[in-house]
């Protein structure tokens, strides 16, 4: 809920192109995260990934 | 002894700030992108100097979350120092003090990252290197910057200790243990840090005077600090050569630190005699330029003899 008396004005062209770049930015860092814990666990469990019990 | 909590405070209001928050640069500057590849070439040093071995992938991943937990601390100090950092010209231009992040989002980024590259570091190595890298960021971001930075004039000798640290951390990366080789390094930047600081602080005295900071030439007096970088430097040309003597240094590396040795020596008396004007300017620039080098110089050798097996044992 946001507080009814602050006044909100439309962004600038510019404002929305930095915050373009910032969404971009912390979708890549975020994808980064996510491929460096699948190379983590494959790293460390190596071969053994594949031989667990049934 | 000055208060613990500074002047203005994180709370202190960004000037104009934009709605649509800071730029994705704005946040890269807020890691201190320089320290961060002083920090990953010393731990990287900090790895290849070690009796043991680390599997590659695990050994960059370790280095990246060193490097994030150093530039998390770096921004944990920005959001701290944003009042002191706009006094200066250094640092007037850092994201908070121009406006482009608040320090709400400052401070918010540097805990995050922190807490990331401490999970990520023992998850991929050890607990014992999570836990000296979190021992890092804490005293370089709570100890150093919200405590000695504007207490004492030994803040730099003390908090220099946060950054002579990742070396430690690369050997326990690789032997998942601290090791002699790792704590002659960390002695090494430890040394070296007064000296490399000083330099610059006595030609900033102004500065630091009107931010607050009590830097050693502002409380000792340029006299005394002329003379202690004189004394470190006496003592750093011969502990840059214990590696040589540990039989982790090679010939290379002896030679380098000879020479590199007794250029820090003769740049510390120029400085020392110089106390003027133009002159004094230069020295102390010459001095603070050198001792980067030297260092660079000394770690770069430990690199190329350790990885490009150009190492030639000096004694035996």
């Amino acid at each position: 809920m946001g507080n009814p008396e602050v006044q909100h004005r439309p962004l600038t062209p510019e404002e929305e192109a930095r915050r373009r770049k910032r969404s971009i930015a912390i979708a890549l860092a975020l994808g980064a995260w996510v491929l460096l814990f699948f190379v983590l666990t494959i790293v460390k469990l190596g071969p053994q990934i594949l031989s667990r019990p049934m | 002894m000055t208060s613990l909590t500074n002047s203005i405070g994180p709370d202190v209001p960004a000037p104009a700030l934009s709605a649509a928050g800071g730029d994705v640069p704005d946040y890269f500057a807020l890691l201190k992108p320089r320290v961060m590849v002083l920090v990953i070439f010393t731990a990287l040093v900090g790895m290849v100097v070690s009796q043991g071995h680390v599997q590659p992938a695990i050994g960059a991943i370790s280095l990246l979350a060193i490097a994030i937990g150093a530039g998390a601390s770096g921004c944990l100090n920005m959001w701290w120092d944003a009042d002191i950092d706009a006094v200066m010209s250094r640092t007037a231009k850092r994201p908070i003090p121009a406006g482009k992040i608040t320090s709400e989002e400052a401070l918010g980024f540097g805990l995050f990252l922190s807490v990331a590259s401490v999970v990520v570091l023992g998850l991929a190595a050890n607990l014992l290197a999570a836990a000296l890298l979190a021992f890092t960021i804490v005293f370089y971001a709570v100890v150093y910057s919200m405590w000695l930075k504007r207490a004492t004039a030994q803040n730099i000798v003390i908090g220099g200790a946060a950054g002579a640290l990742p070396p430690v951390i690369g050997q326990a990366v690789v032997t998942g243990s601290v090791g002699i080789e790792s704590l002659i390094l960390f002695a090494i930047i430890f040394i070296w840090t007064p000296p490399h600081f000083w330099a610059l602080a006595l030609i900033k005295a102004d500065e630091y005077a009107r931010a607050g900071i009590p830097m050693m030439p502002n409380v000792a007096g340029p006299a005394s600090t002329r003379r202690q970088i004189v004394w470190y430097s006496l003592f750093l040309a011969p502990l840059g050569l214990v590696p040589v003597a540990l039989g982790f240094g090679g010939l290379l590396y002896a030679v380098i630190g000879l020479v590199g040795g007794v250029g820090m020596i003769a740049f510390s008396i120029r400085v020392l005699r110089n106390r003027h004007g133009e002159a004094e300017k230069r020295a102390a620039m010459g001095m603070f330029g050198f001792s980067i080098l030297y260092l660079f110089a000394l770690f770069s050798a430990l690199l190329a003899e350790q990885s490009f097996g150009l190492f030639r044992p000096v004694l035996g």
